[in-house]
């Protein structure tokens, strides 16, 4: 059962985490672009700025997270050994 | 002392270094060969990955692409990257849980299928055959363009290096020869853009430089000032797009897909310690990797401007010395159609000027006067991003035959040191046929490129994560939707690259989506078969969805 409980707990992460993964690179990055780029940001329009470096750097940052959210959650189920 | 002089020293350095670590790693077992024994740390995975991942394409000609395509060139920075995401959280850790050595083996299994397991092997074949044949072009190259030996002996030199550590030392020589290859082709990289950075906007982080304002005292920030040069030749500004954004949408999937679905990649979180090591290993892998891939976009828009600046309407009598040299390797061509001597390049019948991508890399050290031996680093890591893809796809190709296809199939009573003979072999042949397409290539390899990741996204992608997030997907269900997938991918590329089954133009794509981002759309529609055979035929056995609960916790009970 707690296995069950284990999984269930990873899918939640996953999609969350994949959620933010589209939303940061496919909506900022593409079809939001066009709107995005009215406003400069440090010299960048914004919408191009994800494009081609917000997108990576939110990539880097969801998985760090995940290897965050996982290695707890192994310690709470007693995987973690 | 000269730039041949440095390219001898640093290149002569680094390959001593390669084949030192193929002597210390030589391997006596199967599992040393086909996964370095399973112990690989996450830091040396996550190096490994890294340079595995980063490819001649990576180093030498995207920043060129980027340089050239604008926006549009987001589409490999973000599918490039992207796709790590998807290998963290849906595939990597389970597939090091399950814990055996090829793809091919883990479909087979999860789907109780020899059949399934040959389809997986056509797809692995050839999958790595497209890829490496691109890799050994681009160790020749380098060697022409730096050493000004002929392109095949470049090619023959870097087979010999290749073949001696990954026949060798297999999996465990190719991880550690990939450590030391990641550090020489990420300094040399950053170095010149480094320099250049700091050049026009006395900025040292290119990253930042990027967004910056010219030092050249006009105070204009970078990309405004490139935006107005394109549009005074009549380009497409830089930061906006020229393809239908439909098709960048699918292109960026379709490569994101594709890389999480490249065997060489995936095979890669086969050699780590543990299942959280698998996850943390592809998180340093992608920050290893996003150090170039954050840094190539501003490489690219640093040489636009260099390029407009220098080149377009100048007198050709006043041009630079590196103009002329590269001139002598067809990378850059003037052709002075009104005679009047000055070098006209627009975006329309009256350009004067042919410029090759590859050279936004290669040359652009010299294009900003840097010193000889940051020219030489360029050559030194050009053959590292090359030669460290390579020995990752030779030993996909090389644990496909011997262990998927003979061990597994054609003669199961194979001993351990036999199969290991025959992995050796089967790496000795790779390398043969690698070399053969590197000296003589076809003409359509990067049109292949680009089915190597449509076929990934259609074949083994959704194939690994059904098998993984869900149970009840069965044999018949997987199998249909791998093949169903993969025929659909080759007609939409055979019908537009090759013109078969009545070609077709851009006006004929379907949804507008290119040959490039149809993977995504054959990955969907895999999904899609895939339900609905399982639908009308038997369910999965119990003992696999035993199997797979098994696969989804880090460890045994």
């Amino acid at each position: 059962m707690t296995n069950t409980k284990y999984w269930k707990e990873n899918v939640r992460y996953v999609l969350i985490l994949l959620f933010f993964w589209f939303l940061f690179s496919f909506l900022f990055g593409i079809i939001l672009k066009d709107f995005l780029n009215q406003f400069t940001v440090a010299g960048f329009k914004l919408g191009f700025w994800f494009a081609q470096q917000g997108s990576i750097y939110s990539f880097v940052l969801i998985i760090f997270i995940y290897v965050h959210l996982m290695n707890k959650l192994d310690k709470k189920y007693g995987f973690d050994k | 002392m000269s730039i041949q002089t440095w390219t001898y020293i640093l290149v002569g350095f680094t390959f001593s270094i390669y084949i030192g670590i193929a002597i210390w790693s030589r391997v006596k077992s199967t599992k040393e060969f086909y996964v370095a024994g399973g112990g690989v740390g996450a830091w040396a995975n996550g190096m490994a990955t890294a340079a595995d991942w980063m490819s001649a394409a990576s180093f030498i000609s995207m920043a060129g692409i980027i340089s050239f395509a604008g926006y549009d060139g987001a589409v490999f920075l973000m599918g490039w990257t992207g796709g790590y995401v998807l290998l963290a959280l849906l595939l990597a850790p389970y597939l090091r849980k399950f814990g055996k050595f090829t793809i091919p083996e883990f479909i087979a299994e999860r789907y109780y299928s020899q059949n399934a397991r040959l389809v997986a092997v056509f797809c692995a074949l050839i999958v790595s055959f497209t890829y490496v044949a691109g890799q050994m072009r681009g160790v020749g190259i380098v060697f022409s363009r730096f050493l000004e030996v002929d392109i095949n002996t470049g090619v023959i030199i870097g087979m010999l290096i290749v073949l001696f550590y990954a026949v060798l030392g297999g999996m465990k020589g190719i991880t550690y020869t990939q450590v030391a290859q990641y550090c020489v082709l990420i300094f040399a990289f950053m170095v010149p853009a480094i320099f250049i950075s700091i050049q026009m906007t006395g900025n040292p982080i290119p990253q930042l430089g990027f967004g910056a304002q010219l030092s050249d005292g006009s105070s204009m920030y970078l990309l405004d000032k490139l935006d107005n040069l394109n549009i005074e030749l009549g380009f497409n500004e830089y930061t906006e797009n020229t393809k239908p954004m439909i098709d960048i949408f699918a292109i960026t999937l379709a490569l994101m897909v594709g890389t999480a679905g490249l065997p060489h990649v995936i095979v890669r979180f086969f050699t780590v310690k543990k299942v959280s090591d698998a996850r943390k290993s592809a998180g340093i892998a992608l920050l290893l990797i996003a150090i170039l891939y954050t840094t190539a976009p501003a490489v690219a828009a640093f040489a636009r401007t260099n390029l407009l600046e220098t080149i377009s309407t100048n007198s050709y009598d006043e041009i630079p010395q590196w103009f002329k040299k590269w001139e002598d390797t067809g990378l850059i061509k003037f052709n002075d159609l009104n005679e009047d001597g000055v070098i006209n390049y627009s975006n329309d019948e009256n350009n004067e000027l042919y410029v090759d991508r590859d050279i936004m890399v290669l040359a652009n050290p010299e294009i900003a006067n840097l010193p000889n031996w940051v020219i030489a680093l360029v050559a030194a890591g050009g053959l590292a991003a090359a030669l460290s893809t390579a020995a990752g796809l030779l030993l996909v190709i090389s644990a496909s035959i011997s262990h998927d296809l003979i061990k597994r199939v054609i003669y199961p009573k194979i001993s351990e040191k036999g199969e290991l003979i025959i992995a050796r072999l089967s790496a000795f042949f790779a390398v043969c046929i690698a070399g053969y397409f590197g000296i003589n290539p076809p003409g359509f390899v990067a049109a292949v490129v680009a089915l190597a990741f449509g076929l990934a996204a259609a074949s083994f992608f959704p194939a690994i994560v059904m098998g993984i997030f869900y149970k009840r997907m069965n044999r018949e269900g997987a199998t249909a939707g791998m093949i169903a997938g993969i025929s659909i991918m080759l007609f939409y590329m055979l019908k537009f690259k090759f013109d078969f089954f009545g070609g077709g133009t851009e006006e004929d794509y379907w949804f507008g989506i290119s040959p490039e981002g149809f993977g995504s759309v054959a990955m969907i529609f895999n999904f899609f078969v895939a339900y609905f055979v399982m639908m009308i035929t038997p369910k999965t056995p119990k003992y696999i969805k035993k199997i797979v609960d098994n696969i989804r916790v880090p460890e045994n009970e």
